[in-house]
């Protein structure tokens, strides 16, 4: 023992592991405290003999009366009185009392313990928050834990600790809370000194408590915690006990790897331990311990480590499709790994415009991804990031993970394609990209005519052809037109482009080009329209509506 | 209401066929009283696999499998003798047909109802290699804890097919080597995702298989999606191998509403020089999934000497290198 001050008492709550427990109770016997053990009553015979066994006859250790605990019953505070009663009767030199589970592991040397809590021998160490500030509280009863009768087993019994809940609120059933009680809640695992404690214990009024606490939702995290309110001198709202609880309300547990990330921590315990990290048990109960060189304490780093953990598990990363996260429709925050854009018709009107588009960008600009007899990946690449294959057919059988793939495995770097009527157009993804805030869609309406025109010809097919793209697009601007759209969507017609060409194309590209990129490459040329009215002409002969090509007026 | 009825039906003709069909099992040695409560478990049917085995049980005797159930399947290489020598090996062995036996999973569902009730189960083929998160540092056995206090009862890992760089038959394989050595690249973005509405699992199809050798015939690219673990209860049942599952409640081992479950990857080490003799044996026995399609491509184009590997192959180097491609996640297994 360091000799400052009173020993510190520990109790020990365990049930399962009690190998484990044997051993973190040898190492607080090693460093002179006496230690009160409850053995949970679902613990075998053989398994209370092999560990009173592994103890021996030490004059530091009691075994405490054992109750049934099951998660968050009364029996937990009861087996926890008990233990204290045992500790403080058996052990008067005790001061601190710290209540710790069998999975518990000393993240400090003892000694260091001792010599914090002797530098505070009036302060009690127990999270305590007052039940209208708790906001962080797991399954959505704050208050309503001191005010309602709990008589089924919220694990066991789901169904119906749900619809007596629910009955109860109906009802407007409102126990009344003991005066002058002030209800608190906070971490299971505190150190509270021998006054406060035996306070606790002693109180003439303990009795009504009890009772009333019995029928208290999880009253483990609230009966020490409400009471130290009463008696203790002065509160130190902090558990000294790292515990990390998942989205279930689960203590996380702790592993091998995570040995650097508790050597940060500021607690001198952590919860909870696997059973099986030898290497945390090896290291935290050894002299290793002392022997390594101290770091500092992030605790920061620990909280940042579990939030991630959960924020994945929650959230998931954007635009992410994969075999165990796959949104419905709709139903995650972001449908693509990160901005895009869309331009449709330009490439028809403005020379060479994908590679200039690559110039003034800095964006990686592709061709048409969802032509029909290949993908026109940048620079004609057979095979582009993540492996994806320029084959029709494979992009064809899905078309949208085609596209959620390709910003995927390209994210971080802007992507810009072509498409339009006259590629393999999939209403799926019209809407996908549609309704994606991702998404921005530029289309010149109508410019899919320019490589029909280009071809010099009107024979049959060409009017037939004609006939299709324009359907095609009809179907694909009703779309973009819809209520729905969440994407930054422009439609220009080729006359307000041919009217002011510069203009419209400074003002199409302005998400996507850079300003310094524009002024040094200029932008780019309009192609030379000469005789397309003729052409129009002859189409509308043919058969084809006037209404068609009303965008055309030159 | 209706489709669920169906799939039940269906699940008890899955379980009285394989009722039916273990008949053709024969007991060759069983050391199935060694098995403890809460140990994992490793389900396999095989044939002429005697090169692979060596690595195949250190690999998961290092990962914590304690016992191994396996079906030898007419092998003629010794694969039934090396077997019976491993001591933490039960074997079954039978001359039946595999198609027969629905591809080895009326064998598997016969065992698994024997003794794989209560047990986590790992069902594998030899040439499946399980990467899960933290499989660097945790064991099997925590995985299988924190799936227990999450409440699952199963847990995913697609295949990821792994290949070697330039012509299959240049670096042939040693048995005891580390496969990855030789086939150590991946595609690791092109896969394609759709719901499979009866069952509720997900069906994916794409990587190297669809890249090159199904690219004609994307459709017909295999099924990559797996749930090779499970905590099995007597009433469950693979359906097609070890894609899809009955009660289908085990197939959703993803999350619909944005957020990842965590899950792991089967690294495939398939694509070895040992293809092409496989691919000669299986066209004339003709054992294999549609027609054995699969194995005629490969005659058509391994057997050729083509190259798998491409500009965008990624080199396989740990579990946290496919978690940042999005292959796996750890989910909130912190």
């Amino acid at each position: 023992m360091s000799g400052q001050g009173a020993p510190l008492g520990i109790i020990m709550l365990c049930h399962t592991a009690l190998h484990r427990a044997a051993q973190v109770a040898r190492f607080w016997l090693d460093a002179g405290c006496p230690v009160v053990i409850h053995l949970d009553r679902a613990v075998s015979h053989a398994d209370r003999d092999a560990m009173r066994a592994a103890l021996g006859a030490h004059p530091l250790v009691r075994f405490s009366p054992r109750h049934r605990c099951a998660w968050g019953s009364w029996q937990l505070v009861a087996a926890t009185q008990d233990a204290a009663e045992l500790m403080l009767r058996d052990f008067p030199q005790t001061g601190h009392v710290m209540l710790i589970s069998g999975a518990c592991l000393p993240l400090r040397p003892a000694s260091e313990l001792q010599a914090h809590l002797a530098a505070h021998p009036q302060t009690d160490f127990i999270e305590s928050v007052a039940i209208e500030h708790a906001e962080w509280i797991t399954g959505g009863l704050s208050e309503e834990r001191f005010t309602l009768y709990f008589p089924f087993n919220w694990h066991k019994q789901r169904l119906a600790f749900d619809t007596f809940v629910d009955v109860q609120r109906k009802l407007g059933i409102r126990r009344e809370i003991p005066r002058p009680l002030r209800p608190h809640m906070g971490s299971q695992w505190w150190c509270l000194t021998r006054k406060t404690l035996s306070a606790i214990l002693t109180d003439p009024r303990r009795k009504r408590y009890d009772r009333y606490f019995r029928q208290n939702w999880i009253p483990d995290e609230s009966y020490f915690q409400t009471l130290a309110r009463v008696h203790a001198a002065q509160i130190d709202s902090r558990s000294l006990t790292l515990v990390k609880f998942d989205r279930n309300g689960r203590p996380n547990l702790f592993y091998d790897d995570h040995l650097q990330l508790l050597r940060r921590s500021d607690c001198f315990v952590a919860r909870k331990i696997w059973p099986e990290a030898n290497r945390l048990y090896d290291f935290f109960l050894s002299d290793q311990l002392a022997r390594q060189p101290r770091l500092p304490a992030e605790p920061a780093k620990i909280d940042r480590y579990f939030e991630l953990a959960e924020q994945q598990r929650r959230e998931g990363r954007a635009g992410l499709y994969m075999q165990s996260r796959f949104p419905a429709h709709d139903s995650a925050a972001a449908k693509t790994a990160g901005p895009y854009s869309v331009f449709s018709g330009f490439d028809h009107l403005f020379e060479n415009f994908e590679h200039w588009l690559g110039q003034v960008s800095g964006a990686r600009a592709h061709g048409h991804l969802f032509a029909s007899e290949r993908v026109q990946f940048h620079g004609g690449a057979r095979v582009w990031h993540g492996a994806i294959s320029d084959s029709a057919a494979i992009r064809d059988y899905n078309p949208r993970m085609f596209l959620t793939n390709l910003l995927w495995a390209a994210r971080g770097e802007r992507q810009c394609f072509a498409y339009g009527p006259e590629d393999m157009m999939d209403h799926e993804v019209n809407w996908f990209m549609a309704t994606d805030t991702n998404a921005e869609i530029q289309v010149i309406r109508g410019a899919w005519i320019l490589p029909l025109w280009r071809r010099g010809v009107v024979s049959d097919a060409v009017v037939a052809e004609v006939a299709r793209l324009q359907k095609r697009e009809q179907l694909w601007l009703e779309v973009l037109e819809s209520r729905w759209v969440l994407a930054k969507c422009k439609i220009w017609t080729v006359s307000e482009i041919c009217a002011a060409p510069e203009q419209c194309l400074a003002m199409a590209v302005q998400d996507s080009a850079n300003a310094a990129a524009l002024t040094a490459h200029g932008l780019a040329q309009l192609y030379r329209l000469e005789g397309l009215p003729e052409f129009l002409t002859a189409l509308r002969n043919q058969g084809l509506p006037p209404q068609n090509f009303k965008d055309f007026n030159f | 209401m209706l489709g669920q009825f169906r799939l039940r039906a269906e699940r008890h003709m899955k379980l009285f066929r394989c009722l039916r069909k273990s008949a053709a099992l024969r007991k060759r040695i069983t050391r199935t009283d060694s098995i403890r409560p809460g140990d994992v478990l490793a389900f396999v049917v095989l044939r002429n696999e005697l090169v692979r085995l060596p690595y195949f049980l250190e690999y998961y005797r290092a990962q914590g499998v304690r016992h191994f159930l396996m079906v030898d399947n007419g092998s003629d290489d010794g694969t039934a003798e090396y077997l019976e020598r491993q001591r933490d090996v039960s074997l079954w062995t039978t001359q039946a047909s595999y198609k027969g036996a629905s591809f080895g999973v009326d064998w598997l569902n016969h065992l698994l109802w024997l003794y794989g009730v209560g047990h986590w189960v790992l069902v594998l083929d030899v040439d499946e290699f399980l990467v899960y998160p933290f499989c660097d540092t945790r064991p099997l056995s925590a995985l299988t804890d924190w799936l227990d206090s999450q409440g699952r009862r199963s847990f995913g890992a697609m295949l990821l097919d792994m290949y070697p760089k330039g012509p299959i038959s240049a670096q042939p394989y040693q048995s005891g080597q580390n496969p990855f050595e030789i086939a150590r690249f991946f595609d690791s973005g092109n896969l394609g995702i759709r719901r499979n509405a009866p069952y509720q699992n997900l069906w994916i199809q794409g990587g190297v298989r669809q890249r090159v050798i199904m690219a004609t015939q994307p459709k017909a690219a295999p099924a990559l999606n797996k749930i090779p673990l499970v905590r099995w209860q007597r009433q469950y049942a693979y359906i097609s191998s070890t894609h899809t599952l009955l009660p289908r409640a085990l197939n959703k081992v993803y999350d619909d509403s944005g957020g990842e479950f965590a899950s792991g990857v089967l690294l495939h080490a398939k694509f070895l020089d040992t293809i092409l003799a496989k691919t000669r044996e299986e066209l004339t026995r003709a054992e294999h999934y549609a027609a054995s399609r699969e194995y005629q491509a490969y005659a058509a184009s391994l057997a050729q000497g083509q190259d798998l590997w491409c500009e965008w192959s990624s080199e396989y180097i740990n579990w946290r290198q496919l978690e940042i491609l999005g292959l796996m996640s750890k989910g909130d297994w912190a």
